[in-house]
């Protein structure tokens, strides 16, 4: 479609650049049966110039974004939920994540995909969960992109898997931009960061369905102010859901393993 | 850093486009990147620097548009656009998150030759 004028019997995918004015046009074609003020220019490719200009309108994005929605796809047809995990560096995902399918053992089956730049060390520490994990390695990609989570899919055993959670890489900034084709975001921040962390990563936060207050144990150590975080976290994502938590004395695990169980019948109701 | 991975997405689009429109040499990329998208114009810049050397676009200039972001109120039923990153109607002032503009990050148009 000419984007100009909105006529569609333009070659799709070429408009503009005349570089001579329509005054001076020789026979060239003219696709349009149509009359239209000529101020903008089309489908001309040589005469004086062969610049042209190619339209193209599309999201740099849309390749994952694709994806994404094809894991999505997957994972409904399987019935399971899935959590991606996100939190800058050691905010205690990898230890949130060990208690959390350690407490759901008995009533969940879970797996867990772990991003990380080099080592494999959370997957092993995340296997005592009982849970399937697997690890990718990304090398110097900073997030997880719905393609590695495509892959991964296929070394799993998924049969009967009802919750997956998925480590993405350490990082608040560019894992945001990312859809892996999950149901839930988890945006994971320790009370040791500081309470403005809503306020220096907001497009992050944003994107959240439910803002985890970390390693909560240690909130008083650290003279967490517990309100201004709360109320940082609800002016930059009125939409997300609060709790907090201790990975290490187990404060809050119930809420937010019920959260869990609550969000995966509402997944499967729909 | 993943504008590298942004301008190398951007680059595979623009280079598919341009071969399969027989262009031999990229001029200009024009970009539309909304306020929260998430990424930094100069970061851009760099990135976009270093990944088109010895490529067809090794001499093109990127062009970016910036759009700010715009909300909506659903108790107001209206549009807005916020001052800073808390999303205030300025009616009701009630908070929302819903956003109809800003998170753009589209490969609008390439100039070739
Ligand atoms: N006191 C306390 N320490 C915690 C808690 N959760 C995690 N930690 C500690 O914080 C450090 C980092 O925890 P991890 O679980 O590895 O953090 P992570 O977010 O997985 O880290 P990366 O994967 O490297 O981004 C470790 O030393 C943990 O023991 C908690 O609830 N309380
Ligand atoms: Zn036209
Ligand atoms: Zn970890
Ligand atoms: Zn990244
Ligand atoms: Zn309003």
């Amino acid at each position: 479609m000419c984007q100009d004028c909105g006529c569609s019997d333009i070659p799709e995918g070429m408009v503009k650049i005349h570089a001579h004015a329509h005054s001076l046009d020789r026979d060239h074609p003219h696709p349009h049966d149509h009359e239209h003020p000529h101020d903008h220019h089309h489908e001309h490719i040589t005469l004086d110039s062969d610049r042209r200009t190619i339209a193209i309108s599309q999201s740099i994005l849309s390749q994952n974004d694709r994806l994404a929605e094809r894991n999505r796809g997957y994972f409904m047809a399987k019935g399971i939920s899935v959590l991606n995990v996100l939190s800058s560096p050691g905010a205690g995902k990898t230890a949130l994540l060990e208690r959390t399918m350690s407490e759901l053992r008995d009533r969940l089956k879970s797996a867990i995909i772990v991003g990380d730049l080099a080592t494999d060390n959370d997957a092993q520490r995340l296997r005592r969960s009982g849970a399937e994990v697997i690890q990718i390695t990304t090398g110097s990609v900073c997030h997880l992109e719905a393609e590695m989570i495509a892959k991964a899919l296929q070394q799993m055993h998924l049969d009967g898997v009802q919750l997956l959670a998925i480590e993405n890489v350490g990082n608040l900034v560019c894992p945001a931009a990312y859809d892996l084709g999950e149901n839930l975001r988890v945006v994971v921040f320790s009370v040791t960061e500081g309470e403005d962390k809503p306020l220096k990563y907001p497009v992050m936060f944003k994107t959240a369905d439910i803002v985890l207050i970390s390693k909560i144990d240690l909130a008083e150590v650290v003279e967490f102010n517990r309100d201004l975080a709360l109320h940082n976290i609800h002016q930059i994502a009125p939409q997300a859901k609060i709790l907090e938590v201790s990975a290490k004395t187990g404060l809050g695990m119930q809420d937010w393993c019920q959260f869990i169980e609550q969000s995966l019948q509402k997944s499967l109701a729909v | 850093m993943h504008e590298v991975s942004i301008i190398q997405s951007m680059l595979d689009l623009a280079f598919d486009r341009a071969e399969s429109q027989g262009a031999n040499q990229i001029h200009q990329l024009n970009l539309r990147v909304g306020a929260i998208s998430g990424v930094v114009p100069e970061a851009l810049q760099f990135a976009f620097d270093s990944c088109t050397e010895g490529t067809i676009a090794s001499d093109a200039k990127l062009e970016i548009e910036w759009v700010k972001a715009i909300c909506y109120c659903p108790q107001c039923h209206a549009e807005f656009t916020p001052y800073d990153w808390v999303y205030v109607c300025p009616r009701c002032e009630r908070l929302t998150h819903e956003i109809r503009q800003g998170r753009e990050l589209q490969l609008i148009s390439l100039e070739v030759s």
